[in-house]
């Protein structure tokens, strides 16, 4: 058991080291995995998706005051 | 028709959720169904030991690796939007969605992605058997990713298993099973795994037809064409069984959604299901204009289909907008009056529980309870307000039923001339069988359309709009985001389909 452990280790390893090197189609996949991504979280996320309540509130509690405070003022808008 | 145009920013945020949900929604129905197939393929190659399976697999399998690296993350950007145009919607329901979305995240999108390697590099390295669970993992995965997004999707539409804290101003999960077991959840999760098996199958019918009408890999296309029309015309009749049940539940739960669905104005007794018709885009509630310019009606089938009994009663627009004593529907005019009450007993606990009044917050508190179950409608600024768009949802429901009606057809066409062994020479049907993959993308988005144009005003039905639900942002910062997803996303399709088309031509032999 001490030895299969190790050898189940590398078989993975190698499976995904091969995998990978081997990839043709997969290669240009890849490259619009890490392109989206990157346009995703590098761009999108850090200037057009900031999560409103996270930046201009530090706890729950001013959170869940200013989420009532839309709730109740509402109607006299 | 500018001019039409309401270009607030609550108007901007729904556009903008619907261009997201809808191009996110080219790429799951694919996946989900697409790995299905996989497996029915790679199944086949395991118990005959043909080649030719292994091959049509690995062929079908390319093609699914593109929809999963071009689709993969789009769902990401949705997310985003509930953070930005939706913070007041995300607060409170942070608490419902946090578990289904965590168990999506952890165990489906896991099993998911661990057995999608496998899957891939494993061909020359695992044993047939495990290479086929790890493509059924994936199958599965795949679709119970699904189960875990449509119970968040079902409990917005039929919201149980909770209750509101005015303290945190969240919605909070009570019990798990009772949203995980809601009718309107089960309904959603089989009716559109069903009809993505559909979709995926007229994928692999429309790209196999195609290489028959090029003459190219025949044997691969006719086998193709065979699995994928057997599981199209199954998925056929479960689309047609939880297609029925979705319209019976969201009778009971939605009847306004129901109602516009079938442009019924005013309720009736026997109600006839319209077939075929022209909605009258004058007609407004309230007034005597015809609902229809034309229209063909199946006698007695909505009642049936509603309620199980061709003789019951189906409440029109008008009965649910202004109300109907004798069939104990009250008109959305007092629920809008409840609904202000619930809201100022709100602000009224809100306000006793910063003085430390405690018999005052106590009385406000058992008030807002009393009338709690009506808190959307208070912000409505009329009843006619809470009509979805009507002629949008008739047209968009029309369409999926029709195609939906079709579709089976067209599979069982396949594969009666698959049987004659003469699909080869069926150019007509083959034509078609391109043309079908267009088809099944419009009736599944209309079936989105039908689904969330249907339900509103309500971003939770009847507890909280969608004019509520937003952020405080301008017009013109929605605006922004709009059109720069619109350019993101055109381009990723554009890349979608070049790719796709590319490794379609090449067949087989690129691998």
């Amino acid at each position: 058991m001490g030895e299969a452990l190790p050898s189940i280790w590398r078989k993975i390893f190698l499976l995904y080291r091969d995998g990978l090197r081997n990839m043709r189609l997969g290669r240009t996949l890849w490259v619009i995995i890490l392109l989206k991504l990157f346009v995703i979280f590098a761009i999108l996320k850090t200037f057009f998706f900031p999560d409103l309540l996270a930046t201009r509130f530090a706890t729950d509690a001013e959170r869940a005051g200013h989420v009532l405070e839309q709730l109740t003022a509402m109607p006299d808008r | 028709m500018l001019e039409h145009l309401d270009l607030t920013m609550v108007n901007w945020a729904r556009a903008q959720f619907a261009l997201t949900a809808m191009y996110h929604w080219l790429f799951v129905p694919l996946t989900l169904g697409l790995s299905l197939l996989l497996a029915f393929f790679e199944t086949l190659y395991f118990k005959t030991g043909n080649a030719a399976w292994k091959r049509i697999t690995k062929f079908w399998m390319a093609l699914f690796a593109i929809n999963f690296a071009i689709g993969v993350a789009t769902g990401i950007i949705l997310e985003f939007e509930f953070g930005t145009n939706w913070s007041n919607y995300s607060w409170m329901v942070g608490d419902i969605f946090g578990a289904p979305l965590a168990i999506e995240g952890i165990f489906a999108f896991f099993l998911e992605a661990t057995f999608f390697s496998v899957m891939f590099f494993g061909w020359d390295r695992l044993s047939k058997g495990m290479h086929l669970f790890s493509t059924w993992m994936v199958a599965l995965g795949s679709n119970l990713s699904a189960v875990w997004i449509l119970v968040a999707n079902g409990w917005m539409q039929h919201p149980v298993g909770m209750a509101f804290n005015p303290d945190r101003a969240r919605f909070e999960m009570q019990d798990f099973w009772a949203v995980a077991g809601s009718p309107v959840a089960i309904s959603k999760f089989t009716h559109a795994t069903s009809s993505s098996f559909q979709l995926a199958a007229f994928f692999v019918i429309g790209v196999s037809s195609w290489f028959l009408l090029k003459g190219r890999h025949m044997e691969m296309a006719k086998k193709s064409i065979i699995v994928a029309a057997v599981l199209g015309l199954l998925s056929s009749g479960f689309v047609a069984f939880t297609g029925d049940e979705a319209a019976h539940t969201t009778a009971r739960v939605q009847p306004m959604k129901l109602a516009a669905m079938e442009n019924l104005y005013t309720g009736r007794a026997g109600a006839g299901l319209v077939a075929l018709g022209v909605p009258n885009p004058e007609k407004r509630p309230g007034d005597n204009r015809d609902a229809f310019l034309f229209k063909v009606e199946i006698p007695f089938l909505l009642s049936f289909l509603a309620n199980r009994d061709p003789r019951s009663f189906v409440p029109g627009i008008n009965d649910l907008v202004y109300g109907n004593p004798d069939r104990q529907l009250l008109a959305t005019g007092k629920k809008i009056e409840k609904g202000q009450i619930a809201i100022a007993s709100l602000k009224e606990y809100k306000k006793a529980r910063a003085n430390n009044d405690r018999t005052r917050s106590a009385a406000a508190l058992s008030n807002f309870e009393n009338y709690k179950n009506f808190l959307g409608y208070g912000y409505l600024k009329n009843p006619e307000e809470a009509v979805p768009p009507v002629v949008l949802v008739f047209y968009a429901f029309r369409i999926m039923v029709a195609l939906g009606t079709l579709f089976p057809l067209i599979f069982a066409a396949f594969l009666f001339f698959s049987y004659k062994d003469t699909i080869a020479r069926q150019k007509w049907l083959l034509a078609l069988g391109i043309f079908s993959i267009f088809l099944a993308f419009v009736a599944s988005e209309a079936g989105w359309v039908v689904a969330e144009v249907g339900r509103q005003p309500w971003a939770i039905q009847d507890l909280l709009p969608v004019s509520v639900a937003r952020s405080n942002l301008t017009a013109a910062t929605v605006q922004t985001t709009f059109f720069l997803f619109l350019t993101l996303f055109t381009v990723l399709l554009i890349a979608e389909v070049r790719i796709m088309l590319n490794q379609i031509k090449q067949g087989p032999e690129a691998e």
